[in-house]
């Protein structure tokens, strides 16, 4: 909550810097801002690119303020770390009281210490010491040194003053003490505001990790070996599914035979997730290659086939009947009129389909395999490795759209003439 | 066999093709054609009634009628696009079975091929017949200096403007030298004024090459100055209503259309045909308000 809020109130402050500040400092003057009418004209809607360089930005820094990063130069606050102490007052059962002192070393964590040295003070109720790492709690073992414990029937009545009961809390300096139904004293000293590693770890241990599995690899493979491996299926997968999909959507856009053998199947298949299919492949081809590149075969071929069926469909009349009345045949219509009339379309398609096979292998490399991007942070959060967890999802996603980028672009190189006709 | 070039301007079309479209006779003849189409819930549209016709080599012909009068079906007939319910058609007694080269058409807009260059769009049928480059390049540079693009032919026709995509069409069409060249509103999509220059290039390349032409319009003027005759189609059933044979044509090639249509015969003609079709357009209206009725 507390997060949410600090996003929004930077979202609202870089919005009126940027828009009072920088932005008229290196204001643009071309076509689009001299027009008045902006809200509601998409045309004029263009991506702010401080804002798109600060949202990036402020991501990492709420990364890195919550985690407390060395990388980043405020913090959010952090756990106790340090001694502390708190008094409890032992009631024994003839009524007399007594009062022992708790000291509490918290170490930062990842560290190991020995409790303080502490004497053990007067009276039935000894003073005690104990250790714990920061968001740890730890319980104070009383009995150990009193000389009354809870067996003789002594009981804690008093915290800091406090008076108490079982299942009480009681703040403290530097934390919570709570009493448990039996009497004892749990410790849990403040966490902060920050989040653990174990739940999210540092921007820089990420990355050295990063660092790590590139070397020395995790489960036997490097991160640059799962990684190649993941594409590597994805692209195998992709060509397959184009090489069958392609012709058969071509077939399915120019004979009513194919289109009424084929639309059947391809309209049931293709609201089928591919992921569904996981299950079924596993059982064929089992856990290798073979069973992932014929999943993501299975995943890109509807897709393929459905586009360039589009693409054919697409396919203005008068241009084939040009081509005719100029003398092509058949083939010929089809090599130099259809084809490159719907590759716009299946150049879409591809994009979906990559996008797609891109998911489905990551995901089937979460259900079973040996290596890949998946494998290997399915297997790293059962060792609760949260930066291969963590490490893995950001390359995942920069690959995927690293993908989306080259389809783009080959798609301006190979066809110009989308959208202009 | 040369001709004389006595009216042939200085960019004008090679003594090669201009041998080869003067020789060649090419007489279209359309028998009885008629044209049913069979609705779903029964009924059905007749969208041609024997409608026969002789058309002789060289003739510039404007087929002009209100909407739903079958001319462009008329049209996909004799382009082979459509085969007749009733009739026939033959291009030298040779019967029109489907779309060949020997008919070119041109078509309102959007038919150029926008993964190819003007020059590819131009050479696009003599590739198709397999023809050595050698053997096409001339003609094909000749074409684009005669349509005015020789400094386009490596840019991509959806760089072009409307009027530069017709003349591209009409290149393309005239690349391949067919007998009868149907063109289909070829400049309906196109401004008024660069309208009237592409009408001046069609009457150019009508006189010069000598083609065939058929023309369907919606604009009763250029109707008139592209039809040397003039064919004024009716509706339900379509059909041929009136047939003119017109001057305009002939007088308008190389000179300026707009002192054509100040000839007061022109306004005259022009209308007879507007006041034609109004009565028809005002019939459909009449007879839908009957049905509805």
């Amino acid at each position: 909550m507390i997060v949410l809020g600090i996003y929004i109130a930077i979202f609202c402050a870089a919005f009126i810097v940027v828009r009072f500040g920088i932005s008229k400092i290196t204001e643009r003057r071309d076509f689009t801002s001299l027009k008045t009418v902006t809200f509601g004209d998409e045309s004029a809607v263009r991506p702010n690119r401080w804002a798109s360089f600060l949202s990036v930005l402020t991501l990492f820094f709420l990364w890195g303020a919550f985690t407390g990063s060395a990388w980043v130069p405020f913090h959010a606050p952090g756990p106790f770390v340090g001694d502390t102490e708190f008094t409890y007052t032992m009631e024994a059962p003839d009524g007399a009281r007594d009062d022992a002192t708790v000291y509490a070393r918290v170490l930062p964590t990842g560290e190991k210490g020995d409790p303080q040295d502490v004497p053990a003070g007067d009276g039935f109720a000894k003073n005690d010491s104990i250790a714990l790492a920061a968001w740890r709690s730890d319980l104070v073992l009383m009995d150990k040194n009193d000389e009354i414990t809870r067996k003789d029937g002594g009981k804690v009545v008093a915290i800091d003053g406090q008076p108490v009961s079982p299942g009480s809390r009681v703040e403290v300096a530097h934390g919570t003490v709570a009493v448990t139904s039996k009497g004892s004293l749990n410790f849990v000293p403040d966490g902060g505001m920050q989040m653990e590693p174990i739940w999210l770890p540092a921007p820089e241990s990420v990355v050295a990790r990063v660092k790590e599995i590139s070397v020395r690899g995790y489960q036997n493979f490097t991160l640059w070996e799962h990684l190649y491996w993941s594409l590597f299926r994805v692209i195998v997968g992709f060509l397959c599914g184009a090489i069958v999909g392609i012709p058969l959507g071509y077939a399915m856009g120019l004979s009513g035979w194919f289109r009424g053998w084929f639309d059947p199947i391809v309209e049931f298949m293709r609201p089928v997730p591919p992921l569904a299919l996981i299950p079924l492949v596993i059982i064929w081809a089992g856990i290798g290659e073979s069973g992932k590149i014929i999943l993501l075969f299975l995943a890109a071929l509807w897709i393929m086939a459905i586009s360039a069926r589009a693409g054919v469909s697409g396919v203005a009349i008068s241009k084939v009947h040009a081509a005719y009345s100029l003398g092509a045949s058949r083939w010929q219509v089809l090599r130099y009129v259809i084809v490159p009339n719907s590759l716009p379309e299946i150049f879409t398609g591809a994009r979906v389909a990559m996008g797609v096979c891109w998911g489905t292998v990551v995901a089937a490399e979460l259900v079973a395999a040996e290596k890949g991007a998946g494998m290997m942070i399915m297997v790293a959060s059962r060792f609760q490795l949260t930066d291969i967890v963590l490490m893995g999802i950001i390359l995942i996603g920069v690959i995927g759209f690293s993908i989306d980028i080259l389809m783009r672009k080959a798609e301006d190189w190979l066809v110009p003439w989308k959208g202009r006709t | 066999m040369t001709r004389a070039r006595t009216d042939v301007g200085p960019r004008f079309l090679n003594a090669d093709t201009l041998k080869g479209a003067w020789c060649r006779m090419s007489k279209l003849s359309i028998n009885n054609l008629s044209m049913r189409f069979d609705l779903p819930n029964g009924s059905f549209v007749q969208a041609l009634k024997d409608v026969s016709l002789d058309i002789e080599s060289g003739e510039l012909m404007s087929v002009l009628g209100p909407s739903g009068c079958g001319k462009t079906t008329f049209l996909n007939i004799l382009a082979g696009f459509l085969s007749p319910t009733e009739g026939s058609v033959t291009l030298n007694d040779n019967a029109v079975i489907g779309p060949s080269a020997e008919r070119g058409m041109v078509f309102q807009q959007g038919a150029l091929f926008e993964w190819m260059s003007v020059r590819d769009n131009v050479s696009f049928g003599p590739r198709m017949a397999g023809r050595k480059k050698k053997d096409y390049m001339d003609n094909v540079n000749h074409l684009l200096d005669v349509v005015g693009l020789q400094d386009f032919k490596d840019k991509s026709v959806y760089e072009l403007s409307g009027g530069m995509q017709q003349r591209v069409a009409l290149a393309r069409c005239l690349a391949n030298d067919p007998d009868v060249i149907l063109m289909d509103e070829p400049l309906g999509a196109l401004d008024a004024l660069t309208r009237e220059k592409m009408q001046g290039l069609v009457l150019k390349l009508w006189k010069e090459t000598g083609k065939t032409i058929i023309l369907i319009t919606h604009s009763v003027e250029e109707a008139l100055l592209l039809g040397q005759r003039l064919l004024v189609m009716a509706p339900r059933p379509g059909r041929i209503h009136k047939e003119y044979r017109l001057p305009f044509a002939a007088a308008g090639v190389g000179k300026d259309l707009r002192t054509v249509k100040r000839d007061p015969e022109f306004a005259e003609k022009r209308e007879e045909i507007l006041s034609m079709i109004w009565d028809m357009e005002e019939e459909i209206m009449g007879r839908t308000e009957e049905a509805k009725a």
